[in-house]
């Protein structure tokens, strides 16, 4: 909301300055987002007077001038064609800044003469358009006088008014908040009632309930003329074009007291005026030249024939005043604020009035803002006026709030003396009678609750009164996270550690991908581009977009985890928390002493397994040789408590990467944080550490075995033998190939066998080396080889 | 007599000449060993009268003893000496590069939630959470949004397709309303979370985060929330003085309202906390409105409190000096390598916030 210095000092007597103003404005809530102050950008310019003008000795098209500043004669070129003998314009001395170009001025030196000033176009000081000559101003000023003191240029304030203020969208508001806070006096500048001097020959009837109320008045013999400059000045200086009196009255009362106002030109008119319901399809073209189609939840100000405006929001050119205009109809009326925000939107319509109603005018201004309207048309334009015509009623909107002046200390922690609130309050127009406060109607839509007059008198005081107190703290907590929270901090960290770098991508994607990761689709219906539509069914596809990207920048080898929701149904909790890890291309860069390999799936099963330590899942997970379609059907597997899936792990399928579009071998996984059951140990004693004085010894065995047979099933057959004697079992060697039968390979393991009582024979141990061959055959179908 | 001198002579001068250790090996076994000179002497001691015999073989006996130190000596001289030269030849280029050592990243947005967490787990406040898509009451209705009020469209809102009124979270503020429905008072949360709005350029991306505070209970007041926003600023921006000012405002869900302003510099990129430069916004928050306490099912005679939001992303631009909020999703390792944290800098109070974990490489 934009206004100037000198409006504002229409309903506000003070003498503070500008800034005090902003900062007192921010200071109660309505922030100050600009100043605009010509009056300091030109606090340099002077008048000068043109004394003798010659031509250029050495240029056709410029000036050799002599100026008076009042003080000195001075010497300069210019190039305008309008310089004359006897004219007075504005003058830059050098060191001056020039507004247009923001840059000092200099003494200049053009075609071989000295310039020692520049007098100055319009356009230069930032105050129009015209570049076509010099300033001419019509002043009996002498030379040397300050410009700014001729121009009296306005300062303009920019301040964001917060939805629940729509009484500081009039100027009228702010300098009763002003005034409140300190800054002045406010003048309230309601004229008395204007007597019509005859029956109004057009009436105003209501069908609809979202107009409670409708002020008209009809004006005969008036003149539609251009608008004073004092008025034209206050519109200007907010950004709104001057267009006719009638039209600029309207301008300036809704700005002003935020009291939006139409007029009709009455000969346009067929008939009465109805406030009523669009009918579906009505069509209507309005003040902005657009044609709006309406329906029949939209209301309208209608004559006999058709729509003349939108209710509130915007009038029809139809019955639009001009020049030639000589009578008229003034509309002022309420609407319900949802009726016009529901129009607003449904036809993208914008417009001062309807920022107005959707925000809540006050009701109770009505008959007022008619009368004041009024007596402005007859003072600028002449005329002759009806009586009014009012049709329903004023809705009451005051409003009796119970209010305990303790809840001021009670919400704020702020010991503030009674009268001062009360002072405050009446100051913004409440009337308090003891417990008893009246809301004011223009503050009906904001202020409902006790809290709400807490707020009015504490904005007012200052929240920088308000004190700062510790919080009352408890014993110190244990843990402010849940087990659930510590998993996903811990694995976060353990994957940073292992190399990965954590990425967040947009929770959603591009459906067409999608669909190869969903079984659901959850759709936006408003997404912000085509390609983010969908949320996302997975965390590996979104990741898969950033390594491709990654890659298209050069990089070779790529290592992202992400933690983060991936949704299964459209519901509210329908998401679960997912690490997906994800390796591209090559292990590492080539080194001069490190052999570099394409990854694969076991560093996937590697970043699984350090994801599910970090969670503290149980030891006895269980590998399946399954995944989800977006995994290499055979080499990926899973992780298992039973049926509990607690994380996939494999080499994406390389249908996906074409899909992608990227060359090199990707390897992810993805693990489920919150399918690992939480592990709740009794005690945080650690169980004893149980050592042997004994040397511990190790025996190999070579397996033949089919194919298709895990190797963890062969290594499980083995700890089964004896669990107290085998301490680890390690594969240390896969062949399969030549001089092995089809369908077989060999695993060659190592087991580490610990004796805890006595040292074992060499029976002993020969006859444990026999029972793991047996087990291992029973159980596998292996071999030894021999 | 002479004869065993002049051995002793000729041998301790070989030993003396002797620069190999097979050589002097030699030596030892051509005099001491079973078929040595010395030995072979030995041997005919017993030939000798015993008068003879004893004082032959007392000199014999000490010859031994020299010549046998003497190697001991030149053994290990020598062995010292092949070390040497074996070591001298083993010289390597110690500036090529180290194996390739993997160092992953910790993402800003992260680190910065675990640095606010750890600071409001010093005031009490427990971690909540709550759901991305949410319902028309969860996200505006129970925080006493208006429907149809412009107060709506002040959050640019995705919603969903095929679930009536389910939306994307405009805010983290429905988590207030989901733990005032499970929990009862007193209550002291603090909720971060991924937030969607409709929006894209510069400074808004349509994904962001924001961190919610709640406090309900009998007596917190807006002098406790002041309090706890002024501690958390100084913790946060580690600077003993934060220049902070609360200005009026206005959110559906908490009356009196305030936006908070924090007395700031930017130049060149870079942030600095200091007075007298100019504010920047940073945060809304207020008494919670007596409306929500009750859409939650409580008494708002009885339970009062208050509640901040603010974006994280925005606090780990501020702190850290990342410049442009787009490139915090796009999951470029060469900014995540550069903005990022490494796994061991853990904030903590003991340590302090930022910068334990060392250098990254």
């Amino acid at each position: 909301m934009k206004f100037s210095l000198s409006w504002l000092k229409n309903y506000l007597e003070t003498t503070a300055s500008p800034g005090e103003i902003a900062e007192t404005l921010t200071a109660i809530g309505l922030e100050v987002e600009e100043i605009e102050d010509k009056a300091t950008a030109l606090q340099n310019f002077i008048v000068a007077e043109i004394k003798t003008v010659e031509k250029h000795p050495n240029a056709d098209k410029l000036n050799l001038l002599t100026v008076w500043t009042g003080k000195e004669t001075l010497q300069i070129v210019c190039g305008a064609p309008n310089c004359k003998v006897g004219m007075k314009s504005v003058l830059a001395l050098p060191g001056t800044i020039i507004p247009k170009f923001n840059e000092v001025l200099q003494k200049g030196n053009i075609r071989g003469v000295e310039s020692q000033g520049m007098l100055c176009a319009e356009d230069e000081l930032c105050l129009g358009d015209d570049h076509s000559g010099i300033i001419e101003l019509q002043t009996e000023a002498t030379a040397g006088t300050l410009f700014i003191n001729i121009l009296k240029p306005d300062v303009v304030f920019d301040i964001t008014v917060t939805p629940n203020r729509g009484d500081c969208f009039g100027v009228k508001g702010i300098a009763r908040d002003l005034a409140a806070a300190g800054i002045g006096k406010f003048k309230n500048t309601d004229t008395s009632l204007v007597k019509g001097t005859f029956k109004s020959p057009i009436s105003v009837h209501i069908t609809t309930p979202d107009c409670p109320v409708f002020v008209g008045r009809y004006i005969k013999g008036v003149k539609n003329k251009e608008s004073p400059d004092w008025l034209k000045q206050k519109l200007l200086s907010v950004g709104l074009r001057p267009i006719s009196a009638l039209v600029d009255i309207t301008n300036y009362f809704n700005i002003g007291e935020c009291r939006p106002l139409h007029v009709f030109d009455a000969d346009k008119l067929s008939g009465d005026i109805t406030v009523r319901s669009a009918k579906n399809g009505e069509k209507i073209k309005t003040l902005d030249d657009k044609e709006y189609t309406l329906s029949e939840n939209m209301i309208v100000v209608a004559d006999d024939k058709n729509a003349q405006s939108i209710a509130g929001i915007m009038g029809g050119i139809e019955t639009a005043v001009s020049k030639e205009t000589t009578n008229v109809f003034l509309e002022a009326a309420y609407f319900n604020p949802i009726s016009i925000a529901k129009t607003g939107r449904a036809l993208n319509a914008e417009s001062d009035s309807r920022t107005r109603f959707e925000r809540g005018v006050d009701a109770m201004a009505t008959i007022q803002g008619n009368e004041n309207a009024t007596q402005m048309i007859l003072d600028l334009c002449g005329g002759e006026v009806s009586d009014l015509i009012i049709a329903g009623k004023e809705p009451d909107t005051k409003r009796i709030i119970d209010f305990d002046f303790n809840l001021v200390k009670k919400l704020c922690g702020i010991e503030l003396n009674k009268s001062d609130s009360i002072t405050t309050l009446e100051n913004l127009g409440f009337i308090v009678n003891g417990s008893m406060i009246t809301v004011p109607s223009w503050r009906y839509h904001d202020v409902s609750k006790p809290n709400d007059i807490v707020e009015e008198i504490i904005r007012i005081i200052g929240y920088d009164k308000l004190p700062a107190f510790p919080m009352k703290s408890n014993d110190i907590i244990i843990s402010t996270l849940t087990p659930m929270q510590k998993r996903e901090f811990a694995v976060r960290r353990a994957l940073a550690n292992v190399g990965l770098c954590q990425a967040i991508t947009w929770s959603f994607m591009d459906s067409s991908l999608a669909c190869f990761f969903n079984t659901k689709k959850i759709m936006l219906q408003n997404p912000i581009a085509s390609d983010l539509n969908e949320m996302r069914p997975s965390l590996v596809p979104n990741l898969l977009s950033a390594t491709k990207r990654n890659l298209d920048r050069g990089e070779t080898n790529i290592q992202l985890f992400e933690i983060g929701p991936e949704f299964f149904g459209v519901q509210p909790g329908q998401q679960r928390i997912v690490a997906c890890a994800l390796r591209a291309g090559v292990t590492h860069n080539r080194h001069w002493n490190d052999t570099v390999r394409f990854v694969d799936c076991y560093d996937a099963k590697s970043d699984a397994l350090t994801a599910l330590m970090a969670s503290n899942a149980p030891m006895n997970v269980q590998t399946y040789p399954q995944a989800p379609s977006w995994y290499h059907p055979g080499q990926s597997g899973s992780f298992n408590l039973g049926k509990n899936v607690l994380a996939y792990f494999g080499e994406i399928h390389p249908k996906i990467l074409k899909l992608f579009g990227i060359k090199v071998p990707v390897v992810a996984c993805e693990v489920y944080l919150e399918n690992i059951p939480i592990s709740k140990p009794k005690t945080k004693t650690q169980k004893p550490l149980k050592i042997s004085n004994l040397m511990p010894l190790s025996r190999d065995f070579a397996f033949i075995i089919d194919t298709k047979i895990q190797a963890a099933e062969l290594v499980s057959s083995i700890y089964s033998v004896d669990k107290e004697l085998i301490k680890e079992v390690r594969v240390f060697d896969l062949y399969e190939g030549e001089n092995l039968p089809i369908g077989k390979k060999s695993l060659t393991v190592e087991v580490v066998i610990q004796p805890f009582q006595k040292t074992l024979t060499d029976n002993e141990i020969e006859s444990l080396s026999r029972r793991i061959i047996a087990c291992v055959h029973k159980n596998t179908g292996a071999e030894l080889r021999s | 007599m002479n004869e065993t001198e002049t051995l002793k002579k000729q041998i301790l001068k070989k030993i003396e000449e002797t620069l190999s250790l097979d050589e002097l090996e030699n030596i030892r076994i051509s005099t001491l060993g079973k078929k040595g000179s010395l030995t072979e002497m030995m041997k005919t001691l017993g030939q000798l009268p015993q008068e003879e015999r004893k004082l032959i073989g007392q000199s014999l006996n000490s010859i031994k003893i020299e010549i046998s130190e003497a190697i001991e000596t030149k053994k290990k001289f020598l062995e010292e000496k092949e070390l040497e030269t074996k070591v001298a030849a083993e010289s390597i280029d110690i500036s090529l590069p180290i194996r390739p050592l993997q160092q992953g990243r910790i993402h800003p947005v992260s680190q910065v939630m675990e640095e606010m967490l750890t600071i409001f787990a010093q005031m009490g406040f427990e971690l909540a959470e709550g759901p991305d898509i949410e319902d028309d009451f969860h996200c505006f209705e129970a925080l006493n949004f208006p429907k149809d009020h412009p107060a709506r469209q002040m959050q640019a809102t995705f919603f969903m397709k095929n679930g009536d009124n389910l939306i994307l979270r405009t805010h983290t503020s429905p988590v207030q309303i989901r733990i005032m429905e499970e929990k009862q008072p007193p209550i002291k949360i603090v909720a971060p979370g991924r937030v969607y709005r409709c929006d894209y350029d510069m400074t808004h991306t349509p994904m962001f985060h924001q961190i919610e505070g709640l406090v309900i209970d009998k007596e917190t007041n807006m002098g406790h929330l002041k309090g706890v926003l002024m501690n958390f600023m100084r913790v946060f921006f580690e600077v003993d003085n934060v220049p902070i000012r609360f200005r009026p405002s206005f959110f559906p869900f908490t009356e009196p309202s305030a936006e908070v302003d924090i007395g700031c510099s930017r130049e060149n990129g870079e942030f600095k906390i200091e007075s007298g430069k100019g504010w920047m916004e940073i945060l809304g928050c207020g008494m919670v409105h007596p409306n929500v306490i009750k859409n939650c099912g409580l008494d708002p005679n009885e339970y009062q409190g208050f509640a901040f939001g603010f974006g994280l992303d925005r606090f780990a631009m501020l702190k850290y000096g990342i410049p442009d909020l787009r490139s915090f999703f796009d999951a470029d390792t060469r900014w995540i390598k550069h903005y990022g944290f490494l796994p061991l800098d853990i904030p903590s109070i003991t340590s302090g916030l930022s910068l334990n974990g060392g250098q990254k490489r």
